[in-house]
């Protein structure tokens, strides 16, 4: 019995099942870290129960309930968890049967309340659903421990008292509130996915525990094609993991990578999976952007990338949502497609807006177009002007690498 | 759980209403609180006249404090409560969305505190 593994697959679904059983995040939480406890002492004595979970939901029960009677004002409240627990015994104890679906995703619904602050709703989904400890959590979001665990706090306790319910939200409702759901997925996948300081193994857990937590989405929600769309896209952009840094933690580019080291199966079953998404009506911003990595994922060499079609997916997005990332890779994309000048040219628009002074993959990608054009002197301009703005070390690293190449070539000429 | 439905709208918004959109308005509010107090909701709701009219009291060591107009000056302006018995939040939040104001103005749900559990900051 691998204790780990199971603790680490089996957490989010035990601990869903013992709140609903229990009513209580806190208790239950709690209560699963002493049948935790228990299991370690028992099972290497007496052998691994045939059905693990439902052991520990079984053990983690009796002692909340004992607990519970210890406290007499709490007399009532032991007696309806002994009521449910007797309801509910037969159904676990059958055997290897998979518990109640329903849970998790009750779970996943009651963490993502629209209620409860954005950040708090990724870290409680983070915690609870996903097992992650919250000493891992403040280090992924770069958040001092004690602040995180607070955060956490608070989430339980408006959950507790502003009476958030522990349900999946009835069909009319459903809709809005996966928007919210998926947005945390999103962010958490995102977190693992850009963040570029910070612990690697870790960055690598949230990814993976966002394609799960999509993985579980799309299972228990098949009809919901957003759902889809987004673990498409997470699958998609995730199947680079392995070449989009170098050995020695360098940050290599889309066009510069090694395309062998992508992750064919995963290709194939994200755009498998974005194609369905789109054929039953996928249209939102995850839509679009599996969209476009669909398209760089399938091209087998940079060169056979369908900028074009790129160019008008970007369009759409931009139209969905305004956004200078968004700009600044439409114009990429039109430089690629069309010519580098024309893309030029939507980057001057985009540069004449002072809002954007300070955002440095403007110059970045100016610097980038210049360089492809053969104007080394003006791309080197740029790239040392995009190094004022960037705070980021590996991006740094990266623009500090491409500016010495262009004074190189500069040099050569002259 | 009790919550307090906190109506929020722009009085002059309101004030610019003709006499039969808000005739319309009040008879939606008259049908929202038949059908809540039907299926046991309703604990109690009121419009509140205008901020024009409000008084502010504070004690400051001691002493009494009274000046007029509301507490804050802010675009839209409490106008009216309902006090509703929910299962949940969401039932609270559903009955929130009926209230015609949701519509121009801001519904805030707010849990009351019962048995002196807990407040958080």
């Amino acid at each position: 019995m691998d204790f780990e593994k199971l603790h680490r697959e089996e957490s989010g679904r035990i601990l869903a099942t013992l709140i609903r059983l229990l009513g209580d995040f806190d208790l239950a939480e709690e209560m699963l870290q002493e049948a935790y406890a228990v299991a370690l002492q028992k099972w290497p004595v007496e052998g691994t129960p045939a059905n693990p979970r439902a052991w520990l939901i079984s053990t983690a029960r009796h002692k909340a309930i004992d607990r519970l009677r210890r406290d007499q004002r709490l007399e009532r409240k032991s007696e309806e968890i002994a009521k449910t627990a007797e309801t509910t015994t037969a159904m676990e104890s059958d055997g290897d049967k998979e518990m109640p679906v329903d849970d998790r995703l009750r779970l996943i619904f009651t963490c993502c309340h629209p209620s409860l602050p954005l950040e708090a709703r990724v870290a409680l989904t983070l915690r609870t659903v996903c097992g992650i400890t919250t000493e891992e959590i403040s280090r992924a979001f770069l958040v001092p421990l004690a602040t995180m665990a607070q955060r956490l706090v608070r989430a339980k306790g408006k959950i507790r008292e502003a009476g958030i319910p522990y349900r999946v939200p009835l069909q009319e409702e459903l809709r809005d509130r996966l928007d919210g759901v998926l947005l945390v997925v999103y962010l958490i996948f995102n977190e693992g996915y850009l963040a570029t300081s910070g612990d690697a193994l870790i960055r690598r857990e949230l990814c993976a525990e966002a394609m799960r937590l999509g993985r579980v989405l799309c299972d228990l929600l098949p009809e919901q094609a957003e759902a889809q769309a987004l673990l498409g896209l997470m699958l998609l952009h995730d199947s680079r993991r392995d070449a989009r840094v170098s050995a020695d933690g360098e940050l290599i580019l889309l066009e510069e990578q090694d395309r062998s080291l992508w992750h064919a199966e995963q290709i194939r079953e994200g755009t498998e999976i974005v194609e369905s998404a789109l054929r039953r009506g996928a249209a939102s911003l995850y839509a679009v952007q599996a969209s476009i990595a669909a398209l760089h994922a399938n091209a087998r060499t940079a060169a056979e990338t369908d900028w074009a079609q790129i160019a008008a997916l970007y369009d759409v997005l931009l139209r969905m949502q305004a956004s200078p990332v968004i700009e600044v890779n439409r114009a990429v994309a039109v430089a690629m497609a069309r010519s580098i000048e024309e893309g030029l040219a939507l980057l001057d628009e985009i540069e004449k807006r002072e809002e954007l002074e300070k955002f440095h993959l403007l110059p970045a990608a100016r610097a980038d177009l210049l360089r492809r054009l053969g104007r080394n002197a003006e791309a080197a301009e740029t790239y040392r002007r995009a190094l004022t703005l960037a705070t980021n070390d590996i991006e740094r690293r990266f623009l500090r690498r491409r500016l010495a190449e262009v004074e190189n070539l500069n040099a050569h000429r002259s | 759980m009790q919550y307090l439905l906190l109506i929020y709208h722009s009085e002059q918004g309101f004030e610019k209403t003709t006499e039969s959109d808000r005739a319309a308005i009040y008879q939606e509010y008259g049908q929202l609180r038949e059908d809540l107090t039907a299926n046991g909701r309703f604990l109690g709701g009121n419009q509140l006249a205008a901020t024009t009219m409000a008084t502010t009291v504070r004690v400051r060591e001691g002493k009494r404090v009274v000046t007029d107009g509301p507490f804050a000056e802010t675009k839209e302006q409490l106008g009216g409560y309902f006090l509703v018995n929910a299962n949940d939040l969401d039932e609270a939040i559903a009955i929130a969305a009926r209230i015609p104001s949701a519509r121009s103005g801001t519904i805030e749900v707010r849990p009351i505190v019962v048995r002196g559990k807990a407040v958080q900051a």
